[in-house]
């Protein structure tokens, strides 16, 4: 059974479509990156998702309808919104009181050793912490739960790179198993690329692309041109052509790469530079700011 | 709790029979300590209240004040007078505590966008819903009730050291001052009224907090000030103004108000009875039902602001 299942999903506020018919099915064990420029979508289909808000079509996370049996889920499912949701006023032990007041699956003993290789204090109020220590805390509760859905929307916005590159390692270190399934949408994408086992593109309420990552190093490549060769590459359809440092770069999907070899260097694209030539062929200013 | 999470590695059963009472009573037991603790003057304020008002006691016994009063005792009500001031004060001070609470208490989880991590947990809206309904018409009635107790026994205490220590019996002060009984009715009171005949008010404002996106406040004291004008303009009437001020004066003649004088005459004019047949209190309680599913659609749709 997959982990989330969506058909024809779809979200409208007043006149602006939010989501516009998505289909989408996520199978365990995966760490599926959903990336899309602002107003994409994105949030509107982890809140559908996480039943924050309600939704026309079908859709079914861990076989539950997350709109009806909402706090039913949240016994699975968890989720770091943002990083400003914990209440500024709480203390960082009423935090752990709370979670593990309310949460039959919360391992504190778990949470109090994550926290103990950091400098957050017990006895802080959350709105003392910075930032990063503010994610920190969410993380160390957030992987003390045995959850099978991890949906992270942002997380690591507005952090500095080392809590970044922090955050991303205790996940797949501390928590990540073949049981366990990650959502995560962000801007820093290439910090991702290599965390994530799938990647899915949505622009105006739509998915316009859904690959795994071993899919898109097997069937996607990009070739830093010899400048002599750049015609006869392009009869062979690159889906998209760009200049970098005087050179031209072609990305072609699904062309051996040992016929590339003779134009130029061939390397797997970045999931940044693949999104920019599926995604952001029109309308370039708004899409190029959101990679 | 700590038993119920002792008992926790049993038989699968056994783990199932604790999983399911934990799903009902624990979210209620946590979000309701989750009040106390965010909003801390829920018991702050009485207890402040108290300080002040007993220490203004007491500066007063040697000011001399009360004195003729404990010496003769020629008029009873002014013996007790003090005592039902301080049982006055501190309602008045939870009341108000009570209004602000249930202003805040869906507003501001919307506007400091914590209610993204309270949802992120297993606790549904209704037992977040009733965990801070239950803070105005139980906790903070019961708090009322113990502050005001301690507050008055501390008093009587007081008073009778200082008759004492100036050789005067303690028996006329006792016999006017009857705690237990004043106990009896002010927990009556605060049940009656302050519980059951003002939860509409707490629904209403309960309400409101869920749906305002700006200033709860004004949109809950202005609508009814419209309402009343409305009425009175298109109508000549005063029905809507005069059906709140009667809510809000404790309904009845008979409404047991300590304020009036706490005596054994009165106790015995309280007529339960009378009070629970009241088609007042079941249309009120009805109403507040009615605001709090509200409050729980509301809390379910709307997202932070």
């Amino acid at each position: 059974m997959p982990v989330i299942e969506a058909r024809g999903l779809r979200k409208t506020f007043d006149t602006t479509i939010a989501l516009d018919g998505i289909n989408l099915q996520v199978e365990e064990g995966r760490i599926l990156g959903l990336i899309g420029p602002n107003g994409a979508g994105k949030t509107t289909a982890l809140n559908a998702i996480l039943g924050l808000t309600s939704y026309q079509g079908e859709l079914s996370v861990l076989g539950r309808d997350p709109w009806r049996q909402r706090n039913e889920l949240m016994l699975d499912v968890c989720f770091i919104s943002d990083v400003a949701v914990l209440p500024r006023w709480m203390r960082v032990s009423q935090a752990l009181d709370y979670v593990a007041g309310v949460h039959p699956r919360f391992d504190r003993a778990k949470a109090e050793s994550f926290l103990a290789k950091t400098t957050i204090g017990r006895n802080s109020r959350i709105r003392t912490l910075s930032k990063g220590m503010v994610t920190q805390l969410h993380l160390a509760l957030v992987m003390a739960i045995d959850a099978r859905l991890l949906v992270l929307d942002e997380p690591t916005l507005g952090l500095d790179i080392l809590f970044r590159k922090q955050f991303y390692d205790s996940l797949l270190n501390d928590y990540f198993d073949r049981n366990r399934t990650i959502l995560v949408t962000t801007h820093q994408v290439e910090e991702i690329q290599n965390v994530l086992t799938d990647v899915m593109f949505i622009d105006r309420g739509r998915i316009v692309f859904a690959c795994s990552m071993d899919q898109v190093e097997s069937g996607y490549s990009e070739v830093m041109m010899n400048p002599e060769k750049v015609a006869a590459a392009r009869m062979l359809k690159p889906i998209s052509e760009r200049q970098s440092f005087g050179r031209t770069i072609l990305l072609f999907d699904g062309v051996d790469r040992q016929q590339l070899g003779g134009f130029g260097e061939v390397r797997t694209p970045s999931i940044a530079d693949l999104f920019v030539a599926i995604v952001g062929n029109q309308s370039g200013e708004t899409r190029g700011a959101a990679v | 709790m700590n038993s119920e999470s002792s008992a926790m590695p049993e038989s699968l059963g056994r783990q199932q029979v604790t999983a399911a009472a934990m799903a009902s009573t624990r979210p209620f037991y946590w979000s309701l300590r989750r009040e106390l603790w965010e909003f801390r003057s829920i018991y702050l304020a009485p207890l402040v209240a108290a300080a002040v008002i007993l220490s203004a006691f007491m500066l007063s016994s040697f000011a001399g004040i009360w004195e003729p009063a404990l010496r003769l005792d020629p008029d009873s009500a002014k013996i007790a007078e003090p005592y039902n001031f301080v049982a006055l004060l501190l309602m008045g001070t939870t009341f108000l505590v009570a209004i602000f609470y249930c202003l805040d208490a869906l507003y501001g989880e919307r506007r400091d966008r914590s209610i993204l991590f309270w949802k992120s947990l297993p606790v549904s809206d209704v037992t977040a819903v009733l965990a801070k309904g239950a803070i105005p018409l139980v906790v903070l009635p019961l708090i009322t009730f113990m502050i005001t107790a301690v507050t008055q026994w501390i008093m009587l205490l007081w008073s009778s050291m200082i008759l004492s220590a100036s050789g005067h019996s303690v028996a006329a002060l006792w016999n006017h001052v009857p705690l237990f009984h004043i106990w009896a009715m002010l927990l009556y009171h605060l049940i009656a009224v302050h519980s059951l005949w003002y939860a509409p008010f707490f629904g209403w404002f309960l309400l409101v907090s869920a749906w305002a996106r700006r200033a709860p406040f004004l949109w809950a004291v202005l609508p009814p000030f419209v309402v009343g004008f409305f009425e009175r303009i298109a109508f000549r009437t005063t029905h809507f103004v005069s059906m709140l001020s009667h809510r809000f004066a404790g309904g009845h003649e008979s409404a047991p108000f300590p304020a009036s004088g706490m005596s054994i005459d009165h106790l015995m004019h309280v007529n339960v009875g009378e009070f629970l047949t009241r088609p007042g209190l079941w249309i009120g309680l009805g109403i507040t039902a009615v605001f709090l599913a509200g409050a729980v659609q509301l809390r379910r749709y709307r997202g932070p602001i």
